[in-house]
């Protein structure tokens, strides 16, 4: 099927979903994400997805569902945004150290207060450390490919972890975009059914989610870490199949016009598709800039960003949240630390843009990236940034 | 995790600390704890088991005669089966919480 349809980005995750057939969808609509679930609910009460939808009162409750359905040995899947996964957090930690294949789109919103419904990355940045794989995708074939590429990777046999796929709240939610789905029989052949370690089963009696003495709690998160970090080959080898079913192929890091860049820009979620217009007039102004498009948060790929980032000076890395009073933001921290055994190391430059929807201009990344290649290439200051765009 | 097993090594824990010996708590013994420990005495008892069914860590057994009697390897020495006994109402409750002191 290479058909493109036109269709919501909410819809089409919705469908991914479906052709990866679900068993349990337990959720509550909170915007920007409410129309993933909306369209779920439909398709179950008309009876095109066989799975149980859980009318739940909080996300609290609906992540707290669906660590009792995936232990069970269920398909599990639900959706949130900022409130909605900050409400989820305890439960987060929970799924991934009990090893629970839960797939769950973010739509990403700012986080209260002021309420804002808009777009930015501070609700998941405020959850980073829960310990599920984590995907942002750029765009509205990415959101509906790794829908069901978060599926196959959270329940294979050398992973058995919980997948979040972060998608920019309105910017893609509720964006029509052209799609090429994927037909059922492709699905099923990418994606067998789920077959659990271990699974609640009254024939056979076990305990899960235990309690922990300090004499092995460290030991239960070490092997917790070490399963995140082991998830890593199995999620390129993913990508892989997916690429030969699809002809779609994804990495963790995309390189975008990066030969012979003296400035690269780094970029997570749909802020690419922008940051790609700025790069391109910008090539064509004989400037010489790159781009790299970060699609994998975690586990991360900090090896795979020192072989793309090669020789260039400069780094001009983008956030769209800020770590209140910390030593630099979410992002420009990770860069920071993997550079800092470098040498020579490029000088790092931190922009934080898009808070609570403020909407990106590729003006905005090319100021971003002119003030970067006028500026000398010295490593530091670090932690300094722009916040772009703030009045006086 | 019971605490009488070899200490584990971060690689032999199972996927997501899974238990597959269910009911293993029973290996923790929580009776160390107790500063005070009830006594039970049947002269008063009237078989309610109210004890039985209060007692938060399941400490509490019935005898194939209808009398309670304690675990000490778990019992913590709450008194909750000495506040909440039946006859307690008639301040004749068949728990004497005594201090541990007493036993050494």
């Amino acid at each position: 099927m290479s058909k493109r349809v036109g269709m919501e980005v909410s819809i089409a995750v919705a469908e991914a979903v479906r052709l990866a057939n679900a068993d349990v969808v337990a959720a509550y609509p909170i915007t920007p994400q409410t129309h993933i679930v909306e369209h779920l609910s439909e398709l179950v009460a008309n009876g095109d997805l066989d799975a149980e939808f859980v009318c739940v009162e909080s996300e609290h409750s609906a992540m707290s569902a669906c660590v009792g359905s995936a232990a069970a040995g269920a398909r599990s899947y639900t959706a949130t945004a900022s409130q909605g996964l900050a409400l989820m957090h305890e439960i987060l930690f929970i799924a991934s150290a009990m090893r629970l294949p839960i797939v769950m789109t973010v739509a990403n919103r700012a986080l209260s207060g002021p309420l804002s419904i808009w777009n930015d990355h501070s609700d998941v940045m405020a959850s980073r450390d829960c310990g599920w794989i984590q995907y942002f995708v750029e765009n509205g074939q990415e959101a509906f490919d790794h829908t069901l590429i978060a599926f196959r990777v959270a329940e294979d046999a050398n992973v058995l972890l919980p997948v979040i796929v972060n998608l920019d709240g309105f910017i893609l939610s509720h964006m029509i975009e052209p799609h090429v789905l994927v037909s059922q029989d492709d699905v099923d052949r990418f994606l067998p059914p789920y077959r659990p370690h271990f699974r609640l089963h009254p024939d056979k009696p076990l305990s899960m989610g235990d309690f922990a003495t300090p004499d092995i709690y460290t030991e239960i998160k070490k092997a917790q870490e070490m399963a995140l970090r082991a998830s890593r080959p199995t999620i390129d080898k993913v990508w892989q199949e997916f690429g030969e079913l699809t002809g779609r192929r994804y990495a963790s890091v995309e390189p975008y016009r990066t030969e012979g860049a003296e400035v690269v820009l780094l970029t997570m979620g749909s802020v690419g598709e922008t940051a790609s217009v700025a790069v391109d007039r910008m090539r064509e102004a004989g400037m010489p800039v790159g781009m790299l498009k970060l699609r994998l948060w975690r586990p991360f790929p900090g090896q795979d960003l020192l072989r793309l980032v090669g020789p260039a000076r400069k780094l001009v890395v983008l956030d769209r949240a800020i770590s209140f009073g910390a030593a630099t933001n979410p992002v420009a921290a990770e860069i920071t630390t993997l550079f800092y055994d470098m040498e020579p190391r490029p000088r790092i430059f931190n922009s934080v843009v898009g808070l609570g929807g403020r909407d990106v201009r590729a003006e905005d990344i090319e100021a971003v990236l002119d003030k970067a290649l006028r500026a000398d290439s010295r490593p530091g200051p670090v932690g300094e940034y722009d916040l772009i765009g703030v009045r006086e | 995790m019971s605490t009488k097993q070899k200490p584990l090594g971060w690689k032999d824990i199972p996927i997501g600390a899974v238990a597959e010996e269910y009911g293993s708590a029973s290996h923790y013994e929580t009776g160390g704890w107790r500063s005070q420990r009830p006594v039970f005495d049947p002269e008063n008892c009237v078989k309610c088991g109210l004890c039985y069914v209060y007692c938060p860590d399941a400490s509490i057994v019935m005898t194939p005669e209808g009398y309670p009697s304690i675990r000490l390897e778990y019992c913590k020495g709450c008194g909750v089966c000495a506040q909440e006994c039946y006859m307690s109402t008639f301040g004749l409750s068949c728990f004497k919480m005594v201090d541990e002191e007493e036993f050494r």
